[in-house]
C-alpha cells in the first residue's frame, strides 16, 4: 500500500487542468513506460498503453479509462491592479473558492482567491454566496505590467493543495489532497498495469474529462475495445445527517469501491455488473453502490463509440471532491486495485453477451 | 393488431433492461425477416433484404420506456429513486409501478409537500411496496420499474402508460408481417432501439453499426388539441400519421419527407405535418451518425406522454403502418 500512496502522491501534487495535462502524462508516462508493450500519444493527448495479455488467442480486448485533467480556471483577464480575472475549467463553484491558494500558468505563480475580510462585510454579505464574476486571483503584484512574461490571459491555474498523510492506522488509513478526482484513478491504473492477465489491455489516461468526457470519446474509436471499464475518483456524502432525513449516502468513506449502476452519462452493462459482484464475493471485497442518477463519468461517452462498447465504471470514493482538498482511505484504493485486477482475470465473452 | 399490442405495450422494458421487451418482440418478427442480431447496446437489428439495388434503409423504434430505479431503501421500507427518462413528479403520485422481478408498488408522496398546496418534486416521492421494513420491501440499489397499467382499447382510442414507444415497435412490426413473403425494392433494417429515453443511445450506435442510406424513426409525438395547448401545435388525435418536419433535437432532411409525403397520398392515407417544440427523438442521433443521415421521423400523435396514461388513436396507427407500407414499396431518390 505504501507505493500505491506514493503514486497516488506523486500524481496529485502535479499541474493538470482539462486541457493542459502534460505534467500527470509525462508522469505517468515514466511510471508505466516499463510495463508496456507500447505506449502513444493521440492526437488529444490521451496517454494510451498498451499491454499484451497471455490467455489464448482470440483475446479479448479491454479498455481501462482514468482521466488525467483535474478542475481548475483560466484566465480570462489580467487587471490593471494586477489581479486576475477567471473562468473554471471543469465544475467548480464560488463557496469552495474563497479564500483558496491556487498555482497559474506555466511558470507556477503561487496566488489566492480574495476574500473580503469579515470586518469589512455588512451583515447582508455574511447571509450570501459570492457569485463568481465577483472574484479575482491576486498575485500580490502591484500592477498588470509586474505580471507580464508571467501570467497571461488562457493560463490554466489549479489548487496549490499538497498531498499529506492524515491517518497511519492501518485501519483508517486516510489521506488529503487535491486532484483525487481522478488522480485516484489513474494510481489505480498504474498499480493494474503492473499485473498480468489473460486479456489484452489498453490502458487510457484520458484529457478533458472535466469539460465534457472528451479524451474518452477519441481513444475509445481508437482503440475499439471489447468492453471498457473506467476507473474513477468519485463522490462521497458521508457528512453528518438529519437522522430522520434517512436519505441516501452517495458512497461511504472506508466502505470500499464504488461501482455504478446508472448515472447521468450511462446505464453500466448488466454483464460486467454482474462480473463485478461474482469478483467481490470471490475475493471478499466490501463493495458499495453509488447512488443512481448521479455525475457522470468517461463511460458516458465510451459506451456509445462506433457499435457500441459494454462499460462499467468502479471508483475510490473521496470526501469533498472538486474542492481544494478531497479525503481518501487508502484501504478503499487498494481495494479498488483488487476488484478489478480480479475482473480482468474473469473476464469472458459470456459476460458481455446480451440477452435476447 | 390490438392483441400486438396488448403484448407489446404490457412487456416490461425500461433504459439499460430492454431484455423482456426485446424477447417479446424478437418472437413477433423472427419468421419475418432475414437475419436478427443484439448488438452490444441491447439494439435488436432486423433485416429483411431486398430485390438488390435498393436504398439501405433503417426504421427505428425504441423498445425503452420511462421508468425509475431505486437509490436508497430506508429504514421503514419505503424506496426513494431516480428518473429513468424525464418523469413528471406531477403525474407520478398516486401512480402503481411494477418491478422487473413483478413486485407491485405505489408512488407515494412524504409528509414535507402538502398536495393540496404544493407541486411536489421528485425528491419528494418514494414508491411504497407496502413493506413494514427493509428486508420486507425486498429491494436494493439498483432495482428498476416502471408504470403499471394495462392495454385498454375503448373504441379507436388506445390506453397504455407505454405507448411511446411501444406503439412505434408495433407499426414496425405490423409493417414487417403485411411485407411476409413479398420482394420489397429495398434493404430494411428495422431496428428495436434501447435507451432513447436517457438520450437515444441505442440509436447512436446502431447506425453506425447499419450505415443507413435513408432513416425514419417512428416515434409518439405531442398534440396541439388539448384546450389552451401552449405552444400551439398544429397535430392532433385522429388526423393521421405525423410526418416531422423539426422538433427540439433535429430538422428532418427535406427530400426524405417528400418521399413520405408522396407515399402518403399515393395511398390516399392520412397524415399530417408535425413541428414540434421541445423533445426529439432516435432520428436526432442517427441523423448526425459517421458523414450525416437523411433522416425523418414518422410519429403517432399521443396525449398525455410521459404519464401513466398515454392515449393514442388506432386510425393514426393505421396510418402510420399504411404510410410506411407505401414508402419502401418506392423509390427513394432524391
Amino acid at each position: 500500500m505504501g507505493d500505491l500512496r506514493e503514486i497516488l502522491q506523486n500524481l496529485s501534487n502535479e499541474f493538470g487542468p482539462a486541457g493542459r495535462e502534460s505534467a500527470v502524462r509525462t508522469r505517468l508516462r515514466k511510471l508505466v513506460e516499463h510495463f508496456a508493450d507500447g505506449v502513444e500519444v493521440d492526437a488529444l493527448g490521451n496517454l494510451l498503453v498498451h499491454k499484451t495479455g497471455y490467455g489464448s488467442v482470440p483475446r479479448l480486448r479491454v479498455l481501462l479509462a482514468a482521466h488525467m485533467d483535474e478542475v481548475g480556471v483560466m484566465i480570462t483577464r489580467v487587471e490593471k491592479n494586477g489581479l486576475l480575472r477567471f473562468h473554471p475549467v471543469g465544475g467548480i463553484e464560488a463557496r469552495q473558492l474563497l479564500g483558496k491558494r491556487l498555482i497559474i500558468g506555466d511558470e507556477r505563480v503561487p496566488g489566492i482567491i480574495g476574500a473580503k475580510p469579515i470586518h469589512l462585510q455588512s451583515e447582508a454579505e455574511w447571509e450570501k454566496s459570492p457569485d463568481l464574476d465577483g472574484l479575482a486571483i491576486d498575485l500580490g503584484a502591484s500592477s498588470d505590467a509586474e505580471l507580464s512574461g508571467k501570467v497571461k490571459v488562457g493560463d490554466y491555474g489549479v489548487f496549490a493543495t499538497r498531498f499529506s498523510v492524515l491517518s497511519e492506522d492501518p485501519g483508517w488509513p486516510t489521506v488529503i489532497g487535491k486532484a483525487f478526482d481522478d488522480r485516484a484513478g489513474c494510481a489505480v491504473l498504474v498499480a493494474l498495469l503492473e499485473g498480468e492477465y489473460p486479456v489484452d489491455l489498453v490502458a487510457a489516461f484520458t484529457v478533458q474529462e472535466e469539460v465534457g468526457l472528451r479524451g474518452a470519446r477519441v481513444a475509445a474509436f481508437r482503440s475499439t475495445p471489447d468492453a471498457a471499464i473506467v476507473l474513477e475518483g468519485t463522490v462521497c456524502d458521508d457528512l453528518p445527517q438529519d437522522e430522520d432525513e434517512d436519505g441516501p449516502a452517495v458512497t461511504k468513506l472506508g466502505a470500499g469501491p464504488a461501482v455504478t449502476i446508472m448515472d447521468r452519462g450511462h446505464v453500466a452493462h448488466p454483464g460486467i455488473l454482474r462480473l463485478l459482484r461474482e469478483c467481490a464475493e470471490a475475493e471478499g471485497i466490501a463493495i458499495q453502490y453509488k447512488t443512481p442518477g448521479i455525475g457522470a463519468t468517461d463511460a458516458g461517452s465510451i459506451h456509445l463509440t462506433r457499435d457500441g462498447i459494454p462499460a462499467a465504471t468502479v471508483a475510490v470514493p473521496c470526501r469533498y471532491i472538486h474542492s481544494p482538498a478531497a479525503i481518501l482511505n487508502l484501504q478503499d484504493l487498494a481495494d479498488t486495485v483488487q476488484l478489478v485486477g480480479s475482473a480482468l482475470q474473469r473476464l469472458s465473452a459470456d459476460h458481455l453477451r446480451r440477452l435476447t | 393488431m390490438l392483441d400486438l399490442m396488448k403484448r407489446i405495450t404490457e412487456a416490461f422494458g425500461v433504459p439499460g433492461y430492454e431484455d423482456e421487451i426485446r424477447t417479446a418482440i424478437r418472437g413477433e418478427i423472427a419468421t419475418l425477416v432475414d437475419d436478427l442480431q443484439v448488438d452490444a447496446m441491447g439494439n435488436l437489428v432486423a433485416l429483411r433484404r431486398g430485390a438488390g439495388g435498393g436504398k439501405r434503409v433503417m426504421l427505428a423504434a425504441h423498445m425503452d420506456q420511462i421508468g425509475l430505479m431505486v437509490t436508497h431503501v430506508d429504514k421503514k421500507g419505503f424506496l426513494r429513486f431516480a428518473p429513468l427518462g424525464y418523469l413528471f413528479a406531477l403525474a407520478s403520485w398516486g401512480t402503481q409501478v411494477r418491478f422487473l422481478d413483478g413486485t407491485v408498488g405505489t408512488i407515494g408522496l412524504d409528509g414535507r409537500v402538502n398536495p393540496r398546496h404544493d407541486l411536489p418534486t421528485l425528491h419528494d416521492l418514494l414508491v411504497d411496496v407496502g413493506a413494514t421494513d427493509p428486508t420486507e420491501a425486498g429491494k436494493r440499489v439498483g432495482d428498476v420499474a416502471t408504470f403499471w397499467r394495462p392495454f385498454v382499447a375503448q373504441g379507436n382510442a388506445w390506453f397504455s402508460p407505454s405507448m411511446d414507444d411501444r406503439v412505434g415497435c408495433a407499426v414496425l412490426i405490423e409493417v414487417l408481417r403485411r411485407a411476409n413473403g413479398e420482394v420489397l425494392p429495398h434493404d430494411l433494417y428495422a431496428v428495436f432501439t434501447t435507451q432513447e429515453e436517457v438520450g437515444t443511445r441505442g440509436a447512436t450506435t446502431s447506425a453506425y453499426t447499419i450505415q443507413p442510406d435513408i432513416a425514419v424513426a417512428v416515434d409518439v409525438t405531442l398534440t396541439g388539441d388539448l384546450p389552451h395547448a401552449r405552444p400551439a401545435m398544429e397535430v392532433a388525435l385522429g388526423r393521421g400519421a405525423a410526418i416531422k418536419i423539426q422538433d427540439g433535437g433535429m430538422i428532418s432532411h427535406p427530400g426524405v419527407n417528400q418521399l413520405l409525403i408522396s407515399a402518403a397520398e399515393a395511398v390516399d392515407v392520412s397524415y399530417q405535418l408535425e413541428v414540434l417544440q421541445g423533445g426529439s427523438t432516435d432520428a436526432m442521433s442517427i441523423q448526425v451518425s459517421r458523414q450525416g443521415v437523411p433522416t425523418s421521423a414518422v410519429s403517432i400523435p399521443s396525449r398525455h406522454v410521459h404519464t401513466p396514461s398515454q392515449i393514442v388513436d388506432g386510425r393514426d396507427v393505421e396510418a402510420a403502418i399504411a404510410l410506411l407500407g407505401s414508402f419502401l414499396r418506392r423509390p427513394m431518390d432524391f
